[in-house]
């Protein structure tokens, strides 16, 4: 499904990531971790089309195409799904009628006609159960007010609403509570299926106790340093980071 | 910022600037046009052409000597040549039948124009439940709805008529409200004016459909002079929409216009305005110079809205105003005002507090784009005799580009000690983060700043009526295609 090829992209003169290379196919979750300032974050923006990252070189093929010829919209209506470290507010507008004019505009790219009402209430509805979502919820503003919890269940919401190929989480757990998580999480593995993938980018192994990941990789300085099984995860949990960077700052000093 | 990040901003602020006027263009109808200028004797011309009885030609006589003693005025924070007023034409009518017994037999140049424009009369009519009455240039060609109101003794019509056929009530209203000498622009529009709306409302009717008149200027160098004049009677009710657009021009047309609203005891009148005249080209050339002065007077008890739209037009200079004059009246004043490429708004409020316990409120939203200029002007008056007054101001700007201004300049006199004004004011740029966010979900950058836009005028589009609301979304997001920050 998406398959990265030494990818070199940094911001004004600062590289960042320094050639990466992933390939994830339908069905898999895969974990990247990382210490602080390693290029996680930066990875998934640039994978979404985040403008002020200057990719340098590689490729990010997405089944067939070239995700970097395509606008962030494209690769939205692609089925790429961003869920935001820090979601936006949009004073204003409401949750339902952003993700209408989300489910809209895609629609609209593909030539079809704007999904009918009942049909989006149906859907509306039915992802509110799968998340404990209530009612109320729909007519307040794009994440005016909301909760650090709330924001978060906000993003997983839309990513039920608009069933991407590829769903990019990150550091979905930051800022939640034990309580929140296990709903964010319970949420995400509920939309797990054979025909889709997932990132999830965090710095703890926490979240990986609920979503269990089927490959585990390391980010260190804008390069993998080390993959493996979900195992690894754990390993990191008891060792930390230190044995891996060391070995990978002497591997490219 | 990057290099290639600038660049792609840059291309997005030049495709403002190429992001063509959509509703220039000429419709070919003979018109009956009297020489460019304006003397005593054009003053005479125009009134002698409507059969004007004498006390109409007198006030416009007086109108006219006193504008000749007055100056324009240069306190709004615009800058533009001021017109040659001997340059204009001051009267223009359609060379056709001006009132029609059906919308069938209108003239088939005039229904594509109106096509063109995206109002279907007939539509109207059938859906809307609208009454419409159609201003085109300066004589009204088509009026419908006329017997179903008059049923209920609701006059509405032009203004030329009401001076024929209910001269004592223009004569008791006309310029009660802004007299001919209030300002330049009123004593102007009070010698010259042609045509526009009059509306009266009896006592106790609330009017059963929501009044409108569209406006447009057809004749190359005409200025437009309109009159309105609304009159709701005690305990009335009534709802009434403006909604202009202006052909595309190369020299600059002047409009000055005069709106009357009074609202007896216990009435309540509602004024809605889209405004959408040519604005000018992207180098500032034509467009139209909007020089407005609107005023509506409350007595016990009563309450005027204004609501307004306002995208268009090259300079715009205009203040829809409340005098608060009856106990426990209400004033109330929302309002959007768009402003891109490089057009200048200088536009407000003012609420006159003269009764007791009366309340005001004024919701302003701005939007400056490309290299315009965009101010609000306000003055809230609480007067000492006027306790208990409330006022909540709210006044905000959005700012896109970085090649744009807003201002702001809030006057606010209190006289007395037991009255409350409160002002709020902000600024913001619409984020990055924002379209990024969007553009994450599949929503392209044109529509992510019509759907941040029209969350940041939601409170201001709520009051408009329906139809309404929904044409002027439509008009915002046509005005500020291209436009990014």
């Amino acid at each position: 499904m998406l398959k990265i090829n030494n990818l070199k992209a940094g911001i004004e003169d600062n590289q960042i990531l320094k050639g990466i290379n992933l390939e994830i196919k339908a069905g898999e979750v895969h974990a990247i971790m990382g210490p602080n300032g390693s290029g996680k974050s930066t990875l998934a923006s640039v994978i979404a089309g985040k403008e002020e990252y200057e990719v340098e070189g590689g490729e990010i093929d997405f089944e067939g195409a070239d995700l970097l010829d395509l606008t962030p919209e494209e690769r939205a209506h692609k089925g790429v799904f961003l869920s935001f470290q820090y979601p936006v507010e949009i004073p204003g507008i409401s949750v339902s009628n952003f993700i209408k004019t989300s489910i809209n505009e895609r629609r609209k790219a593909a030539g079809l006609e704007p999904m009918p009402a009942k049909e989006l209430l149906k859907k509306l509805k039915e992802k509110m159960e799968l998340l404990s979502i209530d009612k109320g919820y729909l007519s307040r503003n794009m994440n005016e007010g909301f909760s650090g919890g709330e924001k978060k269940r906000n993003e997983i919401f839309q990513m039920a609403m608009l069933e991407p190929k590829l769903s990019i989480l990150d550091e979905t757990d930051s800022g939640l509570d034990i309580d929140a998580l296990r709903i964010v999480a319970n949420g995400v593995n509920k939309l797990r299926s054979e025909d889709n993938a997932t990132i999830v980018i965090t710095h703890y192994q926490r979240l990986l106790d609920y979503i269990i990941p089927d490959f585990v990789h390391v980010l260190y300085k804008g390069r993998i340093v080390k993959s493996g099984g979900k195992e690894l995860a754990l390993e990191l949990e008891e060792k930390g980071y230190d044995w891996i960077t060391k070995e990978a700052d002497k591997k490219w000093a | 910022m990057s290099e290639k990040k600038q660049q792609s901003e840059d291309e997005l602020l030049e495709k403002v600037t190429s992001t063509e006027y959509k509703y220039g263009f000429t419709t070919d109808i003979e018109s009956d046009t009297i020489p460019k200028g304006l003397s005593e004797d054009v003053v005479r011309i125009i009134s002698s052409k409507k059969n004007e009885p004498q006390w109409m030609l007198d006030y416009r006589l007086k109108a006219y000597a006193a504008w000749l003693e007055m100056e324009e005025p240069e306190w709004a924070n615009v800058s533009y040549t001021k017109p040659n007023y001997q340059d204009v034409i001051y009267y223009s009518a359609p060379k056709q039948k001006p009132v029609l017994d059906s919308l069938d037999d209108l003239d088939p140049e005039m229904k594509k124009m109106f096509d063109k424009l995206g109002i279907s009369i007939d539509e109207q009519n059938k859906l809307a439940n609208v009454a419409v009455d159609i201003v085109m240039d300066s004589v009204s060609v088509a009026t419908s709805f006329k017997e179903k109101l008059g049923d209920l003794g609701i006059i509405f019509c032009s203004i030329s008529d009401a001076i024929q056929d209910h001269p004592k009530l223009v004569q008791k209203y006309l310029g009660s409200v802004v007299p001919a000498r209030d300002n330049f622009f009123s004593a102007l529009n009070a010698a010259v004016f042609s045509d526009g709306s009059f509306c009266y409302i009896p006592k106790g009717v609330k009017c059963p459909m929501e009044l409108s008149t569209y406006f447009r200027i057809n004749e190359a160098g005409t200025g437009q002079f309109e009159r309105t004049l609304l009159i709701a009677d005690e305990g009335s009710q009534v709802s009434y929409l403006e909604g202009c657009t202006a052909p595309m021009r190369d020299e600059n047309q002047l409009h000055a216009a005069v709106v009357e609203l009074i609202a007896m005891d216990d009435a309540d009148i509602k004024y809605s305005t889209v405004q959408n005249w040519y604005p000018g080209n992207a180098e500032g050339v034509g467009g139209v110079f909007n020089f407005v002065t609107k005023r509506g007077i409350c007595y016990k008890n009563a309450k005027i809205s204004w609501t307004q739209v306002e995208t268009g037009s090259a300079v715009t200079w205009k203040y829809p105003s409340c005098i608060l004059k009856g106990d426990n009246s209400i004033g109330e004043f929302f309002s959007v005002a768009v402003t891109n490429n490089l057009q200048q708004a200088d536009t407000g409020t003012k609420m006159i507090h003269l009764g007791k316990n009366t309340k005001s409120t004024i919701i302003a939203k701005g939007i400056s784009a490309g290299k315009s200029n965009g101010n609000y002007r306000g003055l809230v008056k609480i007067s000492k005799g006027a306790t208990g007054s409330r006022n909540f101001s709210q006044c905000d700007s959005l700012l896109m580009g970085d090649k744009c201004g807003s201002h702001t300049f809030p006057y606010i006199e209190v006289k007395n000690n037991s009255s409350k004004v409160e002002h709020e004011a902000t600024t913001s740029k619409i984020g990055e983060d924002q379209i990024f966010y969007c553009n994450q979900r599949g929503i392209g950058t044109e529509a992510a700043i019509a759907l941040i836009v029209n969350g940041y005028c939601k409170d201001v589009l709520n009051q408009l009526p329906m139809e309404f609301a929904v044409e002027a979304q439509k008009l915002l997001e046509i005005s500020l295609e291209g436009s990014v920050g």
